[in-house]
């Protein structure tokens, strides 16, 4: 699995946020996208939110809706490092 | 070097706690001391010796060899003052021409079975049979003993039955039974203050013996665990370290913290020059009261294994062998690398790794390195793959990741829960105060997949073993709370003074729902659900409740959700805020908590503070001078996803060994050599090594001054006792890589000339460190963080008043399956810890005698799921997963249920690791190492991927011969 090509770069960042979706979905809606949205906002280093990014932006394939609602709040990185 | 001392005094009894005084006079002085204190006590504090053989106090008075007889006035006889508790008024003489009569006549009898071979005696200086000799002025012994212990042969040559040989069956202590003056306090030490029961007195009278075990048992046979509490305890060379017998008397002591587990005991390294004779526990050192286990104890021979690398090595490619270098030549090398990497990939494509096992002055450094010289956030340390969880679960509910408690608390606790973790074996110091405190009556509930030691041990046992299914925590601990809220089992008055009542009612109606109830649980945990009710019910109404967990806990997908689940429970009770309650993270290794308060992980700066706020960037910015990084760094798993992407190719680790220790190891390996610089600091060529280009070799605790910090947020001094064999602490080392990195690339360089300026930077930037500073800590011994204006002693407990957030936070808990789950491929769930001799992933205590008792991890299997599979007791097995295989050797036991299997990890020839998978917990990525679904057969021989990796670690270990 772990060498599995399909299972690295954006599946496992896409896997990660859904994971985060899952604990924030026993909040209230609201609350549960501002959760998740700061949650990546503080953990996730800018190329991580770069490729989160990449996903969403390519329709956010995979992702819990509760990342896609919450995209709106996750801060983009920069495009340079 | 400052030899660190408090008079060591034994004052022959334990000190009373009570709170009324009682004064009585002694030899005609006047003392005042607490009810309950013995007679001896109080002559002792008022500097009275009393003689004595079978006193000390670390145990309880129990008047055998009649040696501390005292008069009073107005009481008949000689009682024994240890024994004899103190009255007001009471006028005591210690020292009379009748007692001086008693006294010889009792040493005489103790001598004339006695060899007098003082002068070539091991403890010859160090033995209070000698000492209380000269006390008491024996001068001759009038008996002729017809009757021995100590003559091998009689006068007629024929063999003494009543002789026993030597046993040095243990190896660091020997037991002569010639010696042995029964006095009993090796026994009651192995009692009392361990907790084993090992020891035991056998026969009667002339025939009594100290006896390890059953008959048939020597020391290493029997149940003992190697303490060192009956060494410690032994007034004479009965039961006396080899070391000793070795190398003789130690004449210097130092007093130092132990580098292995989370509780960091106190301890005295006692030395000859600059060689270590022994180091033993030190009686005022706060988080041990005097008590070891056999790893701080004795296993510190690896500071001088022959395996050691002491020079810098360096090498182009992994394929090389290494070249032994000088320091300014490894130096060069790193940095050139590293800012070639910087140069090509831009300066977030390097970071670095700190060490629990390194100090928090080392830590600081080390992080610092990463945000000011390399500039960027992507610093990490093992605590991502043990405790990350913690910080982030009692942060969002307390506003704080530190444990609650100090460890004397558990003296007052009535109810305690462990959860996911076996302190009898990884954090045993603690293990043989809680096992006191439950011998006392302190009810136990044990929440764990395995039968632990502490589940059923001698004179303990666990009033409620909720055995669950690994991976279920969440459902048990969040229907543990459903019972105590549908119940009214909570304390109301604590919630409405201490939390957010609004969330408390939202909390309570999420919690509430029929789907979190025991009942409903009970198919998805296999708690039965009465079981698991009555266990929330005495942990909700049985008096000061305490909660004491380990990486059980935290390393699963969901370990962040089962720490907010705990502390929602101590929430709901209100077991916290005073002594005996609490949320207790027991810490795995020595500094996890000091490597987390030092900024060590990539999203905040020393003291928990979020790299985003600029008020707090700025605090470091203008003592560091440079810009720092407001973006979070990478995490240590992100790292290597970086590396094996392409962005990520340089990292300094220190004092880890993240190739054997973490998660996934191919995965691991494969970011590794993705890297175009790994600069490995380490006492050994470790695994990681393997795959590092510039090796700079570590000093050992016991060659540098620095602070550890334990479970309890106890700030310990950490003292040389001998010079760096290498030439440099660590410190040193990190300082030297910073200014060769600042050389190339412009910048102040550091000029640090001793730790102390070191813990003043971090008091100057870090307000819950602002008070301390060496001169503190030799004036206190220790303190407890926060330690600053407000508290200038230190905080033994946290949230007394309030939270740290203000008020305390409930969040809601709801159970998500893991996805790692059994199916016909894979149909057994693997879990994994630790073992009592052995220390994480072996480095230091496999380069020891510990060996003896564990040479290989084993795998724990259900004798009913061996047969299924063929397998015998001691059968080499094969062991796989989705991610990997090995092969071990098979131990059939009960201590797992059918459908779990259990191995430890210390040892690189096995790579547990290589088996866990890359799932890992929601909220920080702490690895999921309790759950792994996997198969296992009968086996031939090692996997092919053990025997390419000791031929490539064989390979990688080579170093060329000097020119």
């Amino acid at each position: 699995m772990l060498h599995d090509p399909k299972h690295s770069g954006h599946e496992k960042l896409v896997y990660m946020a859904n994971q985060i979706a899952k604990f924030m979905e026993s909040k209230p809606h609201d609350e549960g996208v501002a959760g998740l949205a700061a949650h990546i906002n503080d953990f996730w280093e800018p190329r991580m939110r770069r490729h989160l990014f990449e996903v969403l932006d390519a329709g956010g394939q995979g992702l819990r809706p509760l990342v896609l609602d919450a995209a709106q709040k996750i801060k983009r990185p920069a495009q340079t490092a | 070097m400052k030899d660190f001392i408090l008079p060591d005094r034994d004052f022959g009894t334990p000190a009373s706690r009570a709170k009324t005084m009682v004064s009585l006079t002694i030899d005609g002085f006047d003392v005042t001391v607490p009810e309950g204190t013995s007679i001896m006590r109080a002559a002792a504090e008022i500097g009275i010796q009393v003689p004595k053989l079978c006193a000390t106090d670390s145990l309880d008075a129990f008047g055998s060899c009649r040696l501390c007889l005292v008069e009073i006035e107005g009481r008949p006889g000689t009682p024994a003052s240890c024994t004899t508790p103190v009255a007001p008024g009471l006028k005591v003489h210690t020292q009379t021409g009748r007692l001086e009569q008693l006294r010889k006549g009792v040493m005489e009898l103790y001598i004339s079975d006695h060899p007098l071979d003082c002068l070539t005696c091991a403890a010859n200086g160090d033995c209070e049979l000698q000492d209380m000799a000269g006390a008491v002025g024996l001068r001759d012994v009038r008996y002729e003993a017809v009757e021995t212990h100590f003559r091998a042969r009689d006068s007629s040559g024929q063999a003494n039955p009543q002789w026993l040989p030597k046993d040095d069956s243990n190896p660091y202590f020997t037991y002569d039974p010639a010696k042995c003056i029964v006095c009993s306090r090796c026994v009651r030490a192995c009692e009392e203050v361990q907790g084993t029961f090992a020891l035991t007195i056998e026969g009667r009278g002339f025939d009594s013996r100290v006896s390890a075990g059953m008959g048939s048992d020597n020391f290493l046979s029997s149940e003992c665990v190697s303490c060192g509490a009956c060494v410690q305890a032994c007034p004479t060379a009965t039961l006396q370290e080899k070391s000793v017998i070795e190398l003789g008397t130690p004449k210097r002591e130092v007093i130092t913290t132990c580098a292995y587990c989370g509780v960091g005991c106190s301890f005295k390294a006692e030395l000859r020059g600059d060689e270590l004779v022994r180091m033993t526990p030190y009686k005022h050192g706060r988080a041990n009261r005097g008590h070891s286990c056999v790893k701080g104890r004795f296993a510190w021979g690896y500071a001088n294994h022959q395996d050691r690398i002491l020079e810098p090595m360096i090498r182009d490619s992994i394929d090389e062998p290494w070249r032994v270098v000088s320091w300014a030549e490894a130096m060069d090398h790193a940095a050139s690398r590293m800012k070639r990497i910087i140069d090509t990939h831009g300066r977030h494509a390097v970071g670095v790794i700190t060490s629990s096992r390194c100090t928090n002055e080392e830590t600081y450094l080390v992080q610092k390195l990463a945000r000011a010289v390399f500039r960027n956030n992507n610093t990490d340390t093992c605590a991502r793959v043990c405790h990350s969880p913690t910080g982030y679960g009692l942060g969002q509910t307390f506003g704080t990741s530190a444990g609650t408690q100090d460890f004397d608390s558990v003296e007052y606790t009535d109810v305690a829960v462990i959860i996911g973790a076996n302190p009898a074996a990884a954090h045993p110091v603690f293990a043989s105060r809680l096992k006191k405190r439950l011998r006392q009556g302190a009810k136990l509930i044990v929440i764990d997949p395995r039968r632990t030691e502490m589940v059923d041990g001698p004179h303990i046992k666990a009033d409620h073993h909720l055995a669950l299914t690994p991976g279920t925590n969440v459902a048990v601990v969040s229907a543990m709370a459903h019972v105590i809220v549908t119940e009214g089992l909570f304390n109301e008055d604590f919630i409405r003074n201490r939390c957010d009542w609004d969330e408390f009612q939202d909390y309570a109606e999420f919690i509430s729902q029929p789907h979190h109830s025991p009942e409903a649980v009970q198919i998805l945990t296999g708690v039965p659900a009465q079981e698991l009710r009555a266990a929330a019910r005495t942990y909700a109404r049985g008096g000061n409740g305490a909660i004491y967990y380990g990486l059980g806990v935290t390393e699963h997908s969901q370990g962040s959700t089962t720490v907010i689940g705990i502390a929602n429970l101590a929430m709901l009770t209100g077991n916290i805020g005073r002594p005996g309650v609490g949320v207790n993270p027991l810490r795995g290794q020595n500094n996890v908590q000091g490597s987390c308060d030092m900024g060590s992980f990539p999203h905040e700066l020393p003291g928990y503070r979020h790299v985003k706020n600029d008020a707090v960037r700025e605090v470091f910015q203008k003592v560091w001078g440079v810009e720092i990084d407001s973006e979070p760094g990478l995490r240590i798993p992100n790292m290597l996803d970086a590396a094996v992407e392409g962005t990520f190719k340089g990292i300094y680790i220190q004092g880890e060994d993240i190739l054997q220790s973490d998660p996934d190891t191919k995965h691991v390996a494969a970011g590794l050599a993705a890297m175009d610089c790994v600069i490995v600091h380490d006492l050994f060529l470790n695994e990681t090594a393997n795959y590092a280009h510039v090796f700079l070799p570590g000093s050992t605790f016991l060659e540098k001054d620095g602070t550890f910090t334990n479970a309890e947020r106890r700030i310990n001094r950490v003292r040389k006792v001998m010079a760096p064999k290498t030439g440099y602490a660590d410190w040193e080392v990190t300082q030297m890589l910073a200014n060769a990195m600042l050389g190339k690339t412009g910048g102040a360089g550091w000029t640090y000339t001793h730790p102390s300026q070191i813990m003043d930077e971090i008091a100057l930037t870090t307000p819950s460190f602002a008070g301390v500073n060496y001169a503190l800590l030799e004036e206190k011994g220790s303190v407890q963080w926060p330690c600053n204006e407000a508290a200038p002693e230190g905080t033994p407990l946290m949230h007394v008043d309030g939270f740290v957030r203000g008020k305390g936070r409930f969040i809601n808990t709801e159970y998500v399956a893991t996805d790692e789950r059994t199916g016909p491929r894979f149909p057994l769930l693997l879990t994994t810890g630790r073992i009592l001799s052995q220390y994480n992933v072996g480095a230091q205590t496999r380069r020891t005698e510990n060996v003896v008792w564990h040479d290989e991890d084993v795998l724990e299997i259900h004798p009913h799921d061996a047969e299924v599979r063929g397998i015998r007791d001691g059968q080499l097995v094969r062991l796989a997963s989705r991610s990997g295989e090995t092969t071990l050797r098979a131990a059939l036991t009960d201590r797992v249920n059918p459908g779990v299997v259990y191995t430890t990890f210390h040892h690189p020839e096995t790579q547990a690791n290589v088996i866990t998978t890359d799932y890992s917990d929601w909220a920080t990525n702490c690895p999921e190492y309790k759950v792994t679904a996997v198969q296992v057969s009968p086996s031939n021989g090692p996997t092919e991927w053990q025997e390419e990796y000791n031929a490539f670690a064989a390979r990688s270990r080579r170093i060329a011969a000097a020119e």
